[in-house]
């Protein structure tokens, strides 16, 4: 009996199997990548008074086209449009996967700000809708998931902290299957808090440039399958942390304090070195803060010369979808063994050198570390492992 | 394979009353929530000034992790206390004040001051900033407290030493409508709850 007790804890493999993202540059992943390799922006110039009473950059999703693929997938009009965008992405990776929505399938949905805009009707149904729990709802009733949803709403670390949630979920052995969503939008009450912060950039954002202003603001959701069965995986999750800066409410700690914490708990969890990390896909919203707090962590914990990108030149902040949008993205970059340039990226615009990826290379991944910080003072991390499958 | 877990201490804040471990610690006439935060404030002797910047869901949250991490948490050490909380509302009662701060062209105002608290988990920044907290946090939404998950989300963090302890509870705040209910829990044996479950103790 002792020696039972005694036993090291095995912690139970966990997966990501499938994925799946929509966002202005493409409807699924494969139109994501050649439009990263052709090095095409979805951040664009909008003048639209309904959003913002001067013109703007953001990265939009075309909503004609989004309504013309839902068409084929659903003729039910009662869908948002986060909604709609939401369904789109998680419909071919639940398809593809053959898994039963039945008890040990769970369903988790993370965003920042759902279906906000439905406040800007003065409506008890339209209030109604603006609430996370209604919106992963319908969400999770379109698909007929048995499993009551679980929203993550923590900033702009949503949708990692989804993926890590998942995996803890799987570890402790209450769910086989988890198909994670992450999504957010572009809206009038993002773009004027963003402004009102004097956050927003008036030039596409320039991720850890020496001439960044800030963020540029967009939207896309992304989807994934975390599993406890190898079969078909793509990426090992293999180590994972959240911790808080505990310093301010809407700027990061000046140390990176909490990230460095989360980055060196998931790495000590992954049981791997610094040094046997291949890549980083970093938060980079270029804010003149947010880049430099994530320069000096990454000193202090020894990844200056990793090479390193943000992805926001393609999409923006996407908000609670960024974490997850760019974990997808990452995997690509993994089973190609291509690091994607920092779109936006000219002259290093932060006090501590790192290094950041200025064209596409080809270069072999093994390990890849996924970053992201937000408001409240939070921090996720989480290491990957590729997943190499045998030519048969 | 897993360690048992047991619940620590426990409060619940709900209808102008604070009732720590089963034992009403403060009680007022019904009032609103911003004059019973204020005066539960005082009650404590609490000693913070960024209290009365927060948002009331912000409030509501850091007075029940005041009265149960005060006693346990020191400047001295590293605490490693898990955040994790829920609730049904988001941070929609602020969302809403923000909403009509930008819906008229006329009178449009966004206050960079109000928008920060459009997040729910800016009461776990909160109350990590308060005790030192460099840990775990995570804020989940459901249509009605979760007690299994959170729960079992809770012993997840403490089986895999994630965490020491574990803050875990429900901070539910919309339009003056408000409870509370927290708890600490640890594998360190509990002498006052030995088979109550957060269920049992947030369902009295």
């Amino acid at each position: 009996m002792c020696s039972f007790a005694l036993q090291k804890l095995e912690m139970k493999e966990v997966f990501i199997t499938e994925t799946n993202c929509i966002t202005p540059l493409g409807f699924d992943v494969k139109s994501n990548t050649e439009a990263i390799l052709r090095g095409d922006s979805g951040i664009q110039l909008h003048e639209d008074l309904s959003l913002m009473p001067m013109p703007f950059y953001a990265s939009v999703i075309n909503t004609e086209k989004l309504n013309r693929a839902f068409e084929k997938i659903s003729t039910d009009k009662k869908y948002s449009r986060l909604e709609k965008m939401m369904i789109l992405a998680l419909e071919p990776i639940i398809k593809n996967s053959g898994i039963e929505l039945n008890s040990k399938t769970a369903f988790i949905l993370s965003t920042t700000k759902g279906n906000v805009t439905a406040l800007k009707e003065d409506s008890e149904e339209s209030f109604n809708n603006a609430h996370l729990d209604v919106l992963a709802k319908n969400v999770s009733d379109f698909f007929g998931f048995q499993t009551q949803p679980i929203v993550v709403s923590n900033a702009c670390v949503s949708g990692i902290l989804a993926v890590s949630v998942a995996k803890r979920l799987i570890q402790s052995e209450l769910y086989d299957n988890a198909f994670v969503i992450a999504g957010d939008e572009v809206s009038e009450f993002v773009l004027s808090g963003f402004n009102a912060f004097q956050a927003m950039s008036d030039l596409p954002c320039k991720p850890y440039s020496k001439n960044r202003t800030g963020v540029s603001l967009g939207e896309a959701t992304a989807a994934v399958l975390v599993s406890a069965a190898a079969t078909n995986a793509k990426v090992k999750v293999i180590g994972d942390s959240s911790i808080n800066d505990a310093n301010h409410i809407s700027g990061p700690s000046r140390t990176g304090e909490g990230l460095y914490r989360s980055i060196q708990n998931a790495l000590k969890e992954a049981q791997i070195e610094v040094d046997k990390i291949d890549y980083i896909s970093a938060h980079g919203t270029a804010t003149p803060f947010n880049d430099e707090m994530e320069a000096i962590a990454l000193n202090r914990l020894g990844l200056q010369n990793v090479p390193i990108n943000s992805l926001k030149g393609f999409y923006g902040h996407t908000l609670g979808a960024s974490g997850l949008l760019e974990t997808v993205i990452s995997i690509e970059s993994a089973n190609q063994n291509l690091l994607f340039e920092s779109k936006g990226f000219d002259e290093i615009g932060v006090s501590e050198t790192i290094n950041v990826i200025d064209k596409n290379e080809e270069r072999n991944i093994d390990y890849f570390l996924k970053t992201a910080s937000g408001f409240g003072g939070c921090n996720t991390a989480v290491v990957f492992e590729k997943v190499k499958h045998e030519l048969h | 394979m897993t360690q048992k877990t047991n619940i620590q201490s426990y409060i619940t804040i709900q209808n102008n009353e604070i009732v720590l471990n089963g034992t009403s610690v403060f009680k007022i006439e019904p009032t609103d929530f911003a004059d019973f935060s204020k005066q539960a404030y005082r009650n404590f002797d609490v000693q913070y000034p960024k209290f009365f910047k927060m948002d009331a869901l912000s409030k509501l949250a850091f007075l029940g992790a005041e009265l149960l991490l005060s006693p346990i948490t020191s400047g001295e050490q590293e605490n490693n206390i898990a955040l994790v909380l829920a609730n049904k509302s988001s941070s929609l009662d602020t969302d809403v004040k923000y909403q009509e701060s930008i819906s008229d062209q006329e009178n449009y105002f966004p206050s960079p001051a109000v928008f920060v608290y459009t997040l729910p988990n800016i009461c776990l920044g909160e109350i990590s900033i308060r005790h030192q907290l460099k840990s775990e946090n995570s804020f989940f939404i459901f249509d009605a407290f979760n007690t299994e998950f959170m729960s079992n989300y809770s012993n997840i963090l403490l089986n895999s030493n994630k965490a020491d302890v574990v803050l875990c509870g429900w901070v539910e705040f919309f339009n003056d409508d408000y409870k509370a209910f927290l708890c600490t829990i640890s594998k360190e044996e509990s002498t006052k709850y030995t088979n109550e479950t957060i269920n049992t103790l947030y369902n009295q």
